[in-house]
């Protein structure tokens, strides 16, 4: 925990001086008419950078408290973390339908242990849904893949 | 006057079609409250790009239903489930899920449900009476005013949110940084892209808050094991009308929590306190205050009226001032953005017809929310029975499609992800999440507005404190600002001289630590 802390402080600090050095590109003072494009920036980066040293100082003056996370629960964490990125990943090449249903059968086989027929059922039927309500009804696009531009949308 | 424009305000709520998009939107918005990882602001996110082909009145209609019944889904799951789906349920469940275990579920849902109806019913009223006198104060305010009051916003959540007041000063400062990369309108220069064409377009709010709150909040539950072990609601005619047969009896209750949830609740992140300080006022003055936290109906009623009524409250300065006092009501914002209404003051003037609008369907809206709840509660409970394999990966996808149907883009997809990840590692640290979404709104309006206040001042920040409003409203900000410090010194001094009044210290604690949940 108290690592994991030191770390996400420290991580903000280092944001904050990279948005000092673009903001001292831009300019910090004032222009023409008015503050320049730095300035806004720049002062809250100064402000994160102060702030994050605090909260480090706070961290570092107090004890841990456990580990971040456990073994176990970090197993459980990613594998929903990881098939969402691949699903992100699938969408961008196949579109977000085949995606979907891929990524729904997937997840409820191999992690829920699902009976066969259900899984394929739900992997069809959710993406099916999804299509009418966004696509028909309200008029909102997915992203497509070939699937559906060999069926002609 | 105010009569009639709220006359006018039901003429459009009470059409057919807006009727039927409330009925729509509380059933979506009760199992979006009712499911985890889902609550009221990823709710509307997800559910915004369905409201941009329809005409806006009709718009914010849907995205309030759905507000008001993700409210009431918090208060199912918090009772029957032991689970609050939203910080504000927390203190709910204390007497609630005991409730429910001794076989009185139905009494505590009615008592919650009707408790949700009474709060948010006095704030509405509340609203009606003070919305337009504050829009009009507001039509007077320049830009030093406006920067005021949103430095104020900020300054309540370090100050009054509880949890961590530099974690949560940070994460306003990130929401800031984060909102003014890409374009710079200003002066058309591009900022904090670094040559990156992706960055160009900046961060979106909507797609930050279904990552942060959504996909955050999922790596969160499955990490604590997501298990529901419920109670069965026992939930029929009888027991609610019984219910309500003894509810009258706690009319104190019911009038402590609507002030504390209103007062409360037009401030940012009030509505989490207000529930647990209605809860502590109750426990304190109720002559069964011992018998507080084994199931008693009272302690369901201080808590779910004082966090409607904030939840209501949350929506005044939105309409009024377009500062959103919670991150649903900053996605609202961001919708009307995007409906092509300019949010402020200004509204009341240039579009009567859906400031009231929205405002008559707040009445109808949770009128139709009580009944269908009431109505619909073993099956909106049963949702929690689908297995947790079906259910997690149906609602990333939604998640998915929500985000990329902002902009029709894939990176914002991506962004989801990422800020998933983000969500997740700050609420496990107690960094708060509703400023930085809040910062990430607001980031554009508050820098323009000190751009602005600086240049009539010629770079003088003695502008902010010469003004009398905005003086004031300065003072304010520096003094939550301050809080955080001065309290631990306040309360050494008070521990010496009145130890009865540790209750209302108590319930300060008590609101630091769940509300980061």
């Amino acid at each position: 925990m108290r690592a994991a802390d030191l770390i996400t402080a420290t991580a903000l600090m280092l944001l904050g001086g990279v948005v000092i050095y673009d903001a001292v590109r831009l300019g910090i003072g004032w222009g023409v008419e008015g503050p320049r494009s730095g300035f806004f920036p720049f002062w809250l980066a100064v402000l994160m950078i102060a702030t994050s040293a605090a909260i480090i100082g706070q961290t570092v003056w107090r004890t841990g408290r456990g580990p971040f996370v456990r073994r176990a629960a970090a197993g459980s964490v990613l594998a929903v973390l990881l098939p969402a990125a691949a699903l992100v990943l699938a969408t961008q090449f196949i579109g977000l339908y085949v995606a979907s249903a891929v990524y729904v059968g997937a997840y409820m086989r191999w992690i829920g242990r699902h009976s066969w027929p259900l899984t394929v059922g739900l992997a069809v039927a959710i993406p099916v849904v999804t299509f009418v309500v966004f696509e028909r009804w309200f008029l909102v696009p997915m992203p497509k893949g070939p699937l559906e531009a060999w069926l002609g949308y | 006057m105010g009569l009639d424009n709220l006359f006018l305000g039901f003429q459009i709520a009470l059409t057919p079609f807006n009727l039927f998009v409330a009925v729509i939107g509380i059933t979506l918005g009760t199992i979006i409250g009712v499911l985890p990882g889902l609550g009221g602001a990823n709710g509307v996110a997800i559910l915004l790009p369905l409201t941009f082909t329809m005409p806006p009145t009709s718009a914010i209609i849907l995205l309030t239903s759905i507000y008001w019944g993700a409210l009431f889904g918090g208060a199912i799951t918090s009772v029957l489930f032991n689970i609050p789906g939203e910080p504000w349920s927390v203190a709910t469940t204390f007497d609630g899920y005991p409730l429910a275990r001794q076989g009185q579920g139905g009494q505590a849902l009615t008592a919650a449900f009707t408790s949700s109806f009474v709060g948010s019913l006095f704030s509405v009223v509340l609203i009606t009476f003070f919305a337009p006198m504050l829009a009009e104060i507001a039509l007077k305010f320049g830009p030093p005013e406006f920067f005021a009051i949103q430095l104020l916003t900020f300054s309540a959540f370090v100050g009054l949110g509880g949890g961590n007041p530099l974690k949560s000063l940070v994460t306003i400062l990130l929401g800031f940084i984060m909102a003014s990369v890409g374009l710079d309108i200003v002066t058309g220069q591009l900022r904090l892209t670094f040559g990156v064409t992706d960055l160009m377009k900046g961060f979106d709010f909507i797609v930050a808050v279904i990552g942060l709150f959504g996909i955050g909040e999922i790596l969160l539950s499955v990490e604590e094991g997501l298990k529901f072990r419920g109670v069965r609601t026992g939930m029929n005619p009888r027991v609610v009308f019984q219910t309500w047969k003894v509810l009258p009896r706690y009319w104190r209750t019911f009038v402590r929590g609507s002030f504390i949830g209103f007062w409360m609740g037009f401030k940012p992140g009030g509505a989490t306190p207000a529930s647990f300080m209605s809860y502590a006022f109750a426990k304190r003055f109720s002559p069964r205050g011992d018998r507080f936290g084994k199931g008693e109906l009272e302690g369901v009623v201080a808590p779910e009226t004082a966090a409607h009524a904030a939840g209501v409250a949350a929506m005044l300065p939105m309409i009024t001032l377009g500062i959103p006092g919670s991150p649903t009501a900053a996605v609202m914002l961001g919708g009307l953005i995007i409906w092509g209404l300019q949010p402020g003051p200004m509204l009341f003037k240039e579009n009567p017809d859906f400031v009231w609008g929205l405002i008559a369907s707040m009445y109808t809206g949770n009128l139709i929310g009580v009944v269908m709840v009431l109505a619909f509660v073993p099956l909106f409970a049963a949702i929690l029975r689908i297995p947790f394999a079906i259910l997690t990966p149906l609602i990333i996808v939604v998640c998915a499609i929500g985000s990329y149907a902002v902009h029709n883009s894939m990176i914002d997809v991506w962004y989801m992800v990422v800020f998933g990840v983000i969500g997740y590692v700050f609420k496990k640290l107690d960094y708060p999440l509703a400023p930085l979404v809040l910062a990430l709104v607001l980031g554009d309006l508050a820098e323009n507005a000190l751009r602005q206040s600086l240049i009539m001042s010629q770079g003088s920040l003695g502008i902010f404190f010469s003004r009398p409003i905005s003086g004031a409203i300065m003072a304010l900000a520096v003094f939550f600002f301050l809080l955080p410090a001065l309290t631990p010194w306040w309360r050494r001094r008070r521990r010496g001289t009145s130890p009865a009044d540790s209750a209302a210290a108590r319930a300060r604690a008590g609101d630091n630590g769940p509300s980061e949940r």
